[in-house]
């Protein structure tokens, strides 16, 4: 479960070694932006170490390595991956050959650690317009791949148009990413509102990207953290609705019935999976129904 | 393979440590500020000497101002130094 992903600069200790403090789901600590080209052995070394020594239980850390147009992705590999990250984000991903070439290298540095292939899974972000037509091809490139990421910044300076609250400009690849991702079977993150004091619009932009089905959603301000969370996380009347339904089908079951109503509606298979996955994310939060709480 | 320059790396911001090195006359020599100097200087000055040896560094002078660096920070920016420091960077 990745509700919230938060950044973190890859060459700062206060910010990485705190970071299983600030609530998130995730943390991506950040080996490509927010680490300037003279300090990439520092940073490298640093999350590698922070990796190797810290706790961070509860916590799945995400590495943002360097693009593969870069001579600092493949050290980045060599670096982290003995320490096992949840996922390798992959930025600039603008086709499915990105991907390969990538998934090829660290099939590579897995069979020298003794792993097994596609221990460490990929998670492309999108950030060019050319990422967000090729989206597909890019989520179902390999195995490896188990998310995708869209990044808005990089992706309107492509599209060569200005970056607004509303995020009109992004629709499209919003969609996009979501109907591909869940064609390829694979979980979708929302990129991370960036105005830190505006706790308005941080509900609105994450509420709107649950509604498009994203999994979850990137911050860079540990401010926005609870916000994601509380919005990606189900309600009480959800749960308590998931309950209901999953009581009816079993009903339905024993009566011997094929089709039920559940307050005048038709449950479905749809209807059913969505209420599994409310409970199984409700139980993984430590949930209850309702009336328990 | 020893230092060849001198170099540094880290910050002075708080809970990193800045580090130079720069080539010795044949052994370690440290020089360590801390605000937890009285408490933990000792362990501060192992954990410098142990990545020197780690990196295969017998001759250096290093400078290490720690700013609550932990451990794993103080190492990665000993480790950096010593890196830059060899010319590997």
């Amino acid at each position: 479960m990745r509700r919230s992903m938060l950044f973190l600069p890859g060459n700062n200790p206060n910010m990485l070694i705190n970071g299983n403090c600030l609530g998130a789901d995730a943390v991506i600590f950040d080996l490509e932006d927010a680490v300037s080209p003279d300090e990439k052995d520092a940073a490298r070394i640093l999350v590698r170490n922070t990796m190797r020594y810290m706790d961070f239980r509860g916590c799945e850390i995400i590495v943002r390595i360097n693009s593969i147009d870069t001579p600092y992705w493949k050290k980045d590999i060599d670096a982290i991956l003995p320490y096992r990250p949840g996922l390798i984000l992959l930025p600039k991903t603008g086709s499915a050959a990105d991907v390969l070439e990538a998934d090829a290298y660290l099939s590579q540095v897995e069979e020298a650690l003794g792993l097994e292939k596609n221990t460490v899974g990929l998670m492309p972000l999108i950030e060019t317009a050319l990422g967000v037509e090729n989206a597909f091809l890019i989520a179902s490139a390999t195995k490896r791949v188990k998310a995708l990421f869209l990044g808005a910044e990089d992706l309107t300076a492509d599209l060569q148009c200005k970056r607004t609250k509303e995020g009109r400009e992004i629709e499209y690849a919003r969609t996009r990413l979501v109907m591909a991702a869940r064609a390829a079977g694979v979980e979708v993150y929302d990129t991370p509102f960036t105005d830190v004091n505006d706790d308005e619009g941080i509900v609105m932009d994450a509420a709107f990207a649950k509604s498009l089905g994203f999994s979850g959603k990137a911050s860079i301000s540990p401010r926005h953290v609870e916000v994601i969370n509380r919005v990606f996380s189900p309600t009480l009347a959800e749960i308590d609705y998931a309950y209901e339904v999953m009581e009816a089908i079993t009903r339905a079951k024993q009566q011997g019935k094929g089709a039920i109503a559940l307050h005048g509606k038709m449950i479905d298979a749809p209807i059913v999976m969505r209420a599994q996955r409310t409970i199984a994310m409700a139980e993984e939060l430590g949930l209850g129904r309702e009336e328990e709480v | 393979m020893e230092i060849l320059k001198r170099a540094s790396a880290g910050t002075m911001e708080s809970s990193d440590a800045y580090v130079e090195i720069e080539p010795g006359n044949g052994s370690i020599d440290i020089t360590l500020e801390s605000v937890v100097l009285k408490q933990f200087g000792d362990d501060i000055c192992h954990t410098i000497q142990e990545v020197l040896a780690e990196q295969g560094v017998t001759s250096a002078n290093v400078r290490v101002i720690d700013r609550g660096a932990l451990e794993c920070v103080l190492r990665a920016r000993v480790e950096t130094a010593v890196t830059r420091g060899k010319g590997d960077a």
